[in-house]
């Protein structure tokens, strides 16, 4: 039995585990103590100070977020000296913040806004403080806006704690600190990998994506341009969350609804790109391990952990997969074979993709995945992007007509849904590469549970025609490090390695909605596995438009016209700037 | 007035490079008694004197370490906070300098009390001159077997190591204090876990400023004299550091008890030019301020607390009528300002405001609504900053709307005056 505590918050009772903290005590309550730095995913800052509660007995407030209940503790949270300290801090950050709400990205889903509002401040009694500081833009995923920043530190601990790149962090004091990369770098220079988890936590608009959806719209608006969209898997069981649906409702079809009212000529779906990823990478993995290359493979589809490789393990590049990443494998097929069929100029076709991931940006601009001077990807916009363009044509969301993905690129399998998750490359690989190599023998249980859920490193052996598959998922990039530092020191025996940067995977990418936590993330993935099971197709090499695309076009997989179009390479990014010498 | 030398007493009695001058006068017997006694025993003595903190916060020290010892950690450490940081305070420079030895083994007393196994001097920027005499009194301690591996036959091991600050006044702070020691910056955090539960470098620490630590050995010694001394409350001597608009700044040690007035006209010498008194800040930067009327009160921590003022770190900064109050203000607000570590936007924010009140103040262009703002935000700030740095910031100015009622007096009032 866990030791209860009892105590009073505004002469309510409540009866809580020992450890729990005020904050939390006093939602039980559904009473929501104004916070801003506190972060449910996060260690404790106690920073902001705004969840500061009055204690019998105590003198000074103290930190709602940071103080562990007592038993016999009596709490208010709403007294006078509460509320004028509240809102006392409340206009502190106010006088220090760049007040251009109406054109801020963040304008309608920004804390301080939502403060401001109830605390009902109409009138700044302090002068205005804050300086204006030059926006950083320089790189296609992220734009820094200090002046907006509110120093609550939530951004430097995602990158630190759950990444453990620390691109970012506190420089200078008083009225100086301030959240900066080392010597002010633009991120392309410094450890940066651009997985944008800074931008789902940030509470305000100091730390964003770099926004595409207005570039999305001049090309919907030309009547020259044939505009396809791709939807990655991870999307549609997060895109409900700002319609006010419940946590990882799967919106899919309601979502393509929307994508046609928006005015995409085809809606297709990134899932066809995942099946033909797995299928490319399904054979490679048989290829190495047959002709004895550089092992363990590890994937490629997160660009977040390819922009991770190339700069923090340049001399480890040789692991990652060839294979494209299901959105530049869609974008090859589009451009070429699809734009063929179609009888389009690929310059004409304007290929968009809506992504979890702030990453995919970066990617799309990638050289090496175009022709002829002509990308593959010509514009990402995120999860959040989406909800964006929704807003405005003014579509009521939860009450769309629900309708099909276009053919041929919007077939897919279960297997493809699942690459969402941590741990879903990984099974829908298994899937199709253990059918291979023993000659046509599914998989004894399809749904591979080894490698399923949110712990950080997962292990499993799978035994395939004699031979002993050892596997690892990893997800977050300190856990990546981890499983490279002992690949990098020889004492590695795994085969295969999935990772995906964010926590929980795209799920929990760097683009989705800032209401995405843990918790949420959790959901989301649950969702797509219950795609997966609804699908009647649930192996990627079984997708029907695949298996055409094959017999047309590209012969087999790990054919040579395969590689030509579906496979590509990585570059050392030796760090310009290396603080650690 | 008597004139008392308890802890200063070995000062300019030997030579502080060497150890043997040291142990001549008596040096390392106080090790040598405690390395034979309980821990809790050296606690009870120290309780018994009634030390408060000499840094600033007055946290009793027997109480401290009695704690200390009682938590059942591994690996304890034992830190001499000589960051020294508060304004007009220089009374722990005058102990390094004249009696190093005296502070070293007082450290190893700690170290034995709490069963450390190191000891850290956190030693502030502007005191590295002194650097070499506190790592020379460390080599000699080690060479003689007083620090090291199996000191005097106990079979406990123990070292000293010294740090130098880089010149934040925060670091005075515990928990800043140990983050710049790890080679972290300098800025506070929150509290618990408690320094002498997780410290320095996670391990369980008991953190003394270097007076108090000063007083062990002595009081090991023979504690009759300073337990004869001082008042009802506050037992003994203090090292008061007095400066500002005096004609003999300096250290001095009395006995708790002596007035303000003997301090300031009996041992600094009075006012330059024998001009009044404006104002008297107790305590440092983060102290508080009144006027000439407290003269006469004596100097100990009831009576203090009973005008509302705090002994602090034991400075006393006198300033005379040549500095308007106004002035006065701005100058300690400047100072937090430089000094906040940025972190809690109540401390980061509200000095800067504040300060921007003052300046309206003295430039006659101020409302009365920024007078009530302003009042707000100096109880803001104590109410809910994350350290101790923010929560007395606005001690002065606090104490000010108190003592000087007419600096903030209101706008219409002054203008039908004037």
């Amino acid at each position: 039995m866990e030791e209860m505590i009892k105590l009073k918050i505004n002469g309510m009772p409540v009866e809580v585990k020992k450890g729990t903290k005020i904050l939390q005590a006093a939602q039980m309550l559904h009473i929501d103590i104004p916070h801003l730095c506190y972060h449910p995913d996060q260690r404790v800052k106690a920073r902001c100070r705004i969840c500061s509660v009055e204690v019998i007995g105590k003198k000074r407030l103290l930190a709602a977020c940071a103080t562990e209940c007592w038993d016999g503790m009596e709490v208010f949270t709403d007294t006078k000296v509460v509320r004028d300290t509240q809102r006392g801090i409340l206009q502190l950050i106010m006088a220090d913040h760049e007040e251009n709400c109406l054109t801020c990205p963040r304008n309608g889903n920004c804390v301080l806004q939502q403060l401001c509002s109830r605390f009902n401040v109409l009138r700044p009694n302090l002068t205005h403080v804050s300086e204006a500081i030059p926006v950083k833009t320089t790189n296609p995923s992220l734009v820094h806006d200090p002046e907006k920043c509110v120093k609550c530190g939530r951004c430097i601990r995602v990158c630190k704690d759950v990444q453990g790149i620390e691109a970012i962090g506190f420089a200078g004091r008083s009225t100086g600190l301030k959240v900066t990369t080392p010597y002010g770098e633009e991120f392309n220079k410094t450890d940066c990998v651009l997985c944008g988890q800074c931008t789902v936590v940030c509470p305000v608009g100091a730390l964003v994506e770099k926004d595409d959806t207005n570039r999305v719209l001049e090309a919907v608006f030309n009547p020259h341009k044939v505009v396809i969209v791709q939807t990655a898997p991870s999307v549609r069981v997060a895109l409900g969350d700002a319609f006010g649906l419940p946590d990882g409702s799967i919106v899919t079809k309601k979502m393509v609804s929307a994508l046609r009212m928006i005015g995409f000529d085809k809606v297709f779906d990134t899932n066809y790109g995942a099946d033909l990823t797995i299928t490319e990478e399904a054979e490679e993995l048989i290829d190495r391990l047959k002709n004895n290359k550089k092992m363990p493979m590890t994937t490629s589809c997160c660009p977040a952990w390819v922009n991770f490789m190339e700069k923090h393990y340049p001399d480890e590049i040789a692991h990652l997969s060839s294979t494209k990443s299901p959105m530049s494998i869609f974008s090859a097929v589009a451009k070429t074979q699809y734009a063929k069929q179609e009888n389009i100029a690929p310059e004409n076709i304007f290929s968009v993709a809506i992504m979890p991931c702030i990453a995919k940006k970066y990617e799309a601009k990638r050289p090496e995945l175009g022709r002829g001077g002509i990308a593959d990807t010509d514009a990402v916009i995120t999860t959040r992007g989406l909800i964006k363009l929704i807003k405005y044509i003014g579509i009521d969301f939860c009450n769309l007509p629900e309708s099909e993905f276009d053919n041929p690129m919007g077939e897919s399998t279960g297997a493809g849904a699942i690459f969402g998750a941590t741990g879903g490359v990984m099974e829908a690989a298994l899937r199709t590469a253990y059918e291979w190599m023993t000659g046509g023998k599914p998989m004894p249980t399809l749904e591979y549970l080894p490698v399923r859920g949110f712990d950080g490193i997962k292990e499993a052996q799978v035994e395939i025609a004699g031979h002993t598959l050892k596997i690892a998922v990893v997800h977050t990039l300190k856990n990546a490090a981890f499983i490279m530092d002992k690949i990098r020191s020889g004492q590695c025996e795994y085969d295969f390695i999935e990772v995906m940067a964010c926590p929980g995977g795209c799920v929990g990418g760097g683009g989705q909605p800032v209401t995405t936590t843990f918790a949420v993330t959790k959901k989301r993935m649950k969702a797509l596995y219950m795609i997966d099971r609804n699908s009647k197709l649930r192996k990627s090499h079984e997708n029907p438009y695949l298996k055409k695309l094959y017999a047309e076009f590209l012969e087999k997989p790990g054919s040579e016209k395969a590689h030509q179009l579906l496979h590509t390479h990585y570059h050392a990014r030796e760090k310009e700037f290396d603080f650690s010498k | 007035m008597q004139n008392i030398s308890y802890l200063t007493e070995n000062f300019g009695k030997y030579d502080v490079f060497s150890i043997d001058s040291y142990i001549n006068i008596g040096g390392f017997q106080s090790l040598r008694k405690a390395v034979t006694m309980d821990g809790d025993d050296i606690a009870t003595i120290l309780s018994d004197a009634k030390i408060k903190g000499r840094g600033g916060a007055e946290y009793p020290m027997g109480r401290k370490w009695s704690q200390a010892r009682a938590v059942k950690r591994p690996h304890h450490c034992v830190v001499c906070n000589a960051d020294e940081g508060e304004t007009c305070t220089f009374k722990d420079r005058e102990l390094i300098t004249n009696d190093s030895f005296n502070l070293i083994e007082a450290m190893i007393i700690a170290g034995w009390a709490v069963n450390a196994e190191d000891g850290y001097i956190y030693m502030r920027a502007e005191y590295s001159h002194l650097r070499p005499r506190i790592l020379n009194a460390i080599k000699q301690a080690e060479d003689r077997g007083f620090l090291g591996k199996n000191i005097l036959g106990t079979n406990w091991n123990y070292k000293i190591h010294l740090y130098s600050g880089a010149g934040a006044y925060v670091c005075g702070e515990g928990t800043a204090l140990i983050r710049s020691i790890e080679g972290k910056a300098g800025r506070p955090r929150m509290k618990p876990p408690f320094m002498k539960q997780s410290g320095l470098f996670t391990r369980p620490t008991c953190i003394n400023n270097v007076e108090s630590l000063s007083l062990v050995p002595h009081l090991l010694r023979d504690s009759t004299p300073y337990l004869q001394v001082g008042t009802k409350e506050s037992t003994g001597t203090k090292l008061v550091s007095v400066g500002g608009n005096v004609n003999k700044p300096g250290v001095y040690e009395i006995a708790f008890g002596t007035t303000v007035r003997e301090i300031i006209y009996g041992l600094a010498g009075g006012i330059q030019g024998n001009r009044k008194i404006r104002l008297i800040q107790f305590g440092g930067a983060s102290g508080k301020i009144s006027d000439a009327r407290i003269l006469d009160i004596p100097y100990s921590y009831e009576a203090f607390a009973a005008n509302n003022l705090i002994i602090g770190s034991g400075s006393v900064l006198v300033i005379d009528e040549r500095t308007s109050v106004i002035d006065f203000l701005r100058y300690t607000q400047d100072f937090f300002l430089h000094e906040s570590c940025g972190q809690c936007t109540p401390c980061r924010e509200g000095n800067r405001h504040i300060r921007i009140f003052l300046e309206k103040i003295k430039n006659g262009t101020y409302t009365d609504e920024d007078i009530q703002t302003m009042k707000t935000f100096a109880k803001v700030m104590p109410m809910s900053s994350l350290c101790g740095l923010g929560e007395t910031a606005q001690n002065a100015l606090k104490s000010a709307f108190n003592i000087f009622p007419e600096v903030f007096a209101s706008r219409k009032q002054t203008e039908a005056v004037g």
